[in-house]
């Protein structure tokens, strides 16, 4: 069936119960009822929730074949819990289980081994990459793999669409009842939003940390009343690789350039003004456009009320800098962002619902003014792929980018028009993981193009003298110079399947055929 | 190949961005940084045993590449070397708008380049007389040759002082305020003007002393540089933006074209304009600032 | 003129391409090819190299093309120098420019 961004959901996927994606919005005004965690009752006074290891959490837990883990990824490629938990798991004979993470990356290659051996043979995340990622574009996956954004998971979670019966919450301190914190320890993460769903719905808790605490450690990100055992191990992660070095602006002319032009572009909408709200990406251009906002911002003598996203110094700056009210951080990409939560209160932690969640009464992202995201791929109907390469092998997640890109008043999509040999901007994506109908604005190295569903936008850049071309040119720009990509070839298989936010299906990931001159 | 406008002898070059022509990854659109030139180097950015190879990337890059309003220019060995005739055969071949001759230091040098030119030039079944040449001085000699350099061919566009090589043969260190290179920068400017050529100023190394490149911008600005030559698209722009006439000056140049104009037509030669006395030697200087105005993005007018 | 010996030319940086040419009596062409891009454009580089070798009237040898991401003309360019170079030609002789070299 072809659904609202004229991809073919194959009956297979149907039949597994979904929709095809019918567009942004679709489900306003449902009713929901969710579904809540089978939970033990703890009347009678325990002192301690602590067990000696990770293995006596797993047994008392009950972990049986067939179930669904969960983890976090706020350690990002630092993490060491997903594996130390797996080679547990698979040491006690467990298997057929699924891995449902926020996130998963190239710190756990080790997966792609339980896979191809069939321990594991369910995976659901946002972000698929290395050894992993192949292994599933190549078909070693028993079931599809489900590609969710950020909010999108806390949906599905909240819907019982997944039923997660033991979640690992890795943190940088906790106390012996699990109030957990990511400050404070040896391995600082900054925040724990993306666990807090897990914490909430999963029928056991088990909280890993290298650091414990007194109690109560508050103030908690993880309740205590949510936790059924802690486990303290001696490194949760590598704190290098969790907090990266502080990000600096690029020095790329590229980037800057593109930059700058991002910056003209919201300074000639009508959201430009005081109080307006903003979310940048952790990439070269994108987070170079907070150095060029700041004159037009000074200029007009306007002020962010809030900045949102993930987190990196930058942003931070701007803030002591006396032009954003506060920050809301749902991730720290590096120790700028991290020092700065700790003391700076105008920096507040909120969960990944309150972010991005589509299901609830208002996330913030419905309140977001402009987001500036990239993208590996967009197409001339505004369609980005986030997530397939240019080989067909799963390497990158939607993470929030649907999620903004949905609730933002003004989407802009900043990416240079090729990348090596590869055509940015073309005709059909390889893979959509962010729907063309909630992108608004796209701004490369040889131009910029508006969607022309919003002729709003278009008529602010005409006005403002900011000049605009068709998407089509600049895709034809990009063919000329790199030469038109033969299209990839895919046998039947399904291998994965991107989950639009609102729990329909937005594309499948095929097999891919290897290559045959 | 794509077809490429006639050089224009002396159109804006207040950007010359040296490229090598080795680096498929940055040639490929250099352009789009909007430098008004680029140089591909055949010189010292490449090896000596990849000469050869240079050329080929040079070739394809000349013939393939859409450089829209940018000018190419291929900057060929020394005479010195067995290899300037070689680049200047593939430089024509390949339609380059013009060649920069290395270590310049006689009017027979710009001459002996010229003929080579020209010869290419049949061969290749190119226009005769379009391709132009500019002479990079870089030593004393060449210095003390720079009138005689500057009026040896009618393709010379221009001269560009080399700072690095000279500063050696003149056994001194790069000092804040260039007084090292006041010579050299001062004979160059002379000679080309009373050549009524263009002149160029050496290239700026330190990419993170920011302050020190803007002084130097500003000096060369100061003493009347057409251009500088560069080696980082990120200097591009902060050329152009001191470059830029100011309002004032655009509003006075855009009065004085006009005034001139009006007065031409009712055959006045001299009049005065805000109390100034004006005649038709004002309107080169007045017609470049809105050239400049224009090229800057500064210029909302029909002149 | 004929392949003497094996030709270099290229480089592995991204964007380049590296090309091995070495001369042998019969057989035709045979081509070794392994990109970055290998699934949307293999087939076009394979078209290029052969495409400029027959140009230049290569008849038999083996061609191992090790390509990150160039484009058509950085492709060419770095042919026909490993062509030449297994000539032997002298760097600084005349070359056709134009002519075979396209």
């Amino acid at each position: 069936m072809i659904n609202a961004v004229g991809r073919d959901i194959p009956e297979s996927v149907l039949a597994m119960g979904y929709e095809p994606y019918k567009g942004n919005g679709s489900r306003d005004g449902q009713l929901l009822a969710k579904q809540g965690p089978h939970t033990r009752i703890c009347e009678k006074p325990q002192e301690t929730k602590i067990v000696e290891s990770i293995r006596e959490a797993i047994v008392k837990c009950g972990l049986k074949d067939g179930m669904t883990v969960s983890f976090h990824h706020h350690f990002r490629d630092g993490d060491y819990i997903v594996n130390m938990v797996m080679k547990e798991v698979v040491a006690l004979g467990i298997k057929d289980i699924t891995i449902a993470a926020s996130s998963l990356g190239s710190a756990h290659d080790p997966i792609a081994q339980y896979i191809e051996d069939g321990i594991v043979t369910g995976i659901q995340t946002s972000g698929i990459r290395g050894r992993m990622g192949e292994v599933v574009s190549h078909g070693k996956l028993k079931t599809p793999a489900i590609l969710r954004s950020h909010g999108g998971r806390v949906r599905a979670i909240e819907e019982g669409k997944v039923h997660i019966d033991v979640a690992f919450i890795g943190a940088p301190t906790a106390d012996e009842y699990g109030n957990c914190r990511a400050l404070g320890g040896k391995s600082d993460c900054g925040v724990l939003s993306y666990a807090v769903v897990d914490s909430e719905y999963a029928d056991k808790v088990v909280v890993i940390t290298d650091t414990l605490v007194p109690y109560p450690n508050f103030p908690a990100s993880i309740h205590g009343i949510n936790v059924d055992y802690v486990v303290k191990v001696d490194e949760i992660g590598n704190p290098k690789k969790i907090a990266s070095a502080a990000a600096r602006m690029t020095q790329n002319p590229r980037d800057l350039m593109m930059a700058e032009a991002t910056a003209k572009v919201m300074a000639a909408t009508p959201w430009f003004k005081d109080g307006f709200s903003f979310q940048t990406g952790a990439g070269g251009p994108s987070l170079a456009v907070n150095r060029f906002i700041e004159p037009l911002m000074r200029e007009r003598d306007i002020k962010m009320s809030f900045a949102i996203g993930g987190i990196a110094g930058p942003i931070c700056e701007l803030q002591r800098k006396g032009l954003v009210g506060c920050i809301v951080d749902t991730q720290d990409f590096d120790i700028g962002a991290i020092d700065d939560i700790r003391t700076n209160p105008n920096h507040y932690e909120i969960s990944a619902s309150e972010y991005a969640n589509p299901a609830n009464k208002g996330a913030f992202v419905n309140k977001l003014d402009f987001v500036i995201l990239a993208a590996l791929e967009i197409d001339t109907d505004f369609n980005v792929n986030v997530i397939t390469g240019s080989d067909g092998v799963l390497r990158g997640a939607p993470g929030g980018h649907p999620d903004t890109a949905a609730g933002a008043k003004c989407t802009i999509i900043v990416t240079p028009l090729t990348r090596g040999r590869m055509a940015t901007v073309c005709e059909h994506v390889v893979t959509v993981t962010t729907p063309g109908d909630t992108v608004d604005v796209l701004v490369t190295d040889y131009g910029v193009a508006v969607n022309p569903r919003r002729q709003d936008i278009i008529d602010c850049l005409d006005k403002a003298g900011v000049k605009h071309v068709p998407i089509k040119q600049l895709q034809e720009k990009a063919y000329s110079l790199v030469g038109r990509p033969d299209p990839l070839e895919w046998k039947d298989k399904v291998v994965a399947i991107l989950e639009a936010r609102d729990g329909t299906v937005l594309d499948v990931v095929r097999e891919i055929k290897p290559f045959q001159l | 190949m794509i077809p490429r406008p006639k050089p224009e002898k002396f159109r804006l070059r207040r950007t010359m961005m040296f490229m090598n022509a080795q680096k498929p990854g940055l040639i490929k659109d250099a352009y789009i940084y909007g430098a008004d030139s680029i140089m591909l180097d055949l010189e010292d950015a490449v090896a000596e045993n990849q000469k050869d190879s240079a050329r080929f990337s040079l070739y394809h890059a000349l013939t393939t590449i859409d450089y829209g309003d940018t000018e190419v220019i291929v900057r060929i060995n020394g005479l010195d070397t067995p290899h300037w005739q070689e680049d200047i055969r593939v430089a024509v071949a390949g339609g380059a708008d013009g060649i920069r001759i290395a270590k310049t230091e006689t009017a027979d040098d710009v001459k002996t380049v010229e003929a080579a030119v020209l010869e290419a030039e049949c061969e290749f079944g190119v226009e005769e007389g379009r391709t132009l040449l500019m002479a990079a001085i870089e030593s004393p000699k060449g210095v003390l040759n720079a009138y005689e350099i500057c009026t040896a061919s009618d393709r010379l566009f221009g001269v560009a002082i080399s700072g690095g090589d000279y500063r050696k043969c003149m056994q001194v260190k790069p000092v804040p305020g260039g007084i090292e290179m006041l010579g050299a920068r001062a004979n160059l400017l002379i000679a080309a003007r009373a050549a009524g050529v263009q002149c160029f100023d050496t290239v700026f190394t330190d990419l993170d002393d920011e302050a020190g490149f803007r002084a130097e911008m500003q000096q060369n600005k100061d003493m009347g540089f057409d251009g500088k030559s560069l080696i980082n698209p990120r200097q591009i722009q902060i050329v152009h933006e001191m470059l830029a006439p100011t309002e004032k000056e655009i509003a006075q140049a855009e009065a004085i074209v006009r005034t001139i104009r009006e007065n031409a037509a009712k055959g006045i030669g001299v009049f005065t304009l805000n109390g100034k006395m004006l005649d038709v030697a004002f309107l080169p200087g007045a017609e470049r600032v809105i050239r400049l105005a224009k090229a800057s993005g500064l210029y909302k007018g029909d002149l | 003129m004929e392949l003497k010996t094996t030709g270099i030319a290229g480089t592995l940086e991204s964007s380049d391409v590296m090309i091995t040419l070495e001369p042998r009596t019969s057989g035709g062409i045979a081509l070794d090819l392994e990109s970055t891009v290998l699934n949307s454009y293999g087939r076009q580089i394979k078209e290029t190299v052969l495409a400029t070798l027959d140009r230049l009237g290569v008849k038999n040898a083996h061609v191992a093309v090790n390509d990150h991401g160039a484009l058509d003309c950085t492709i060419k360019a770095r042919v026909e120098c490993a062509f030449y170079r297994g000539c032997q030609y002298d760097v600084d002789g005349k070359y056709p420019w134009g002519g075979l070299i396209k």
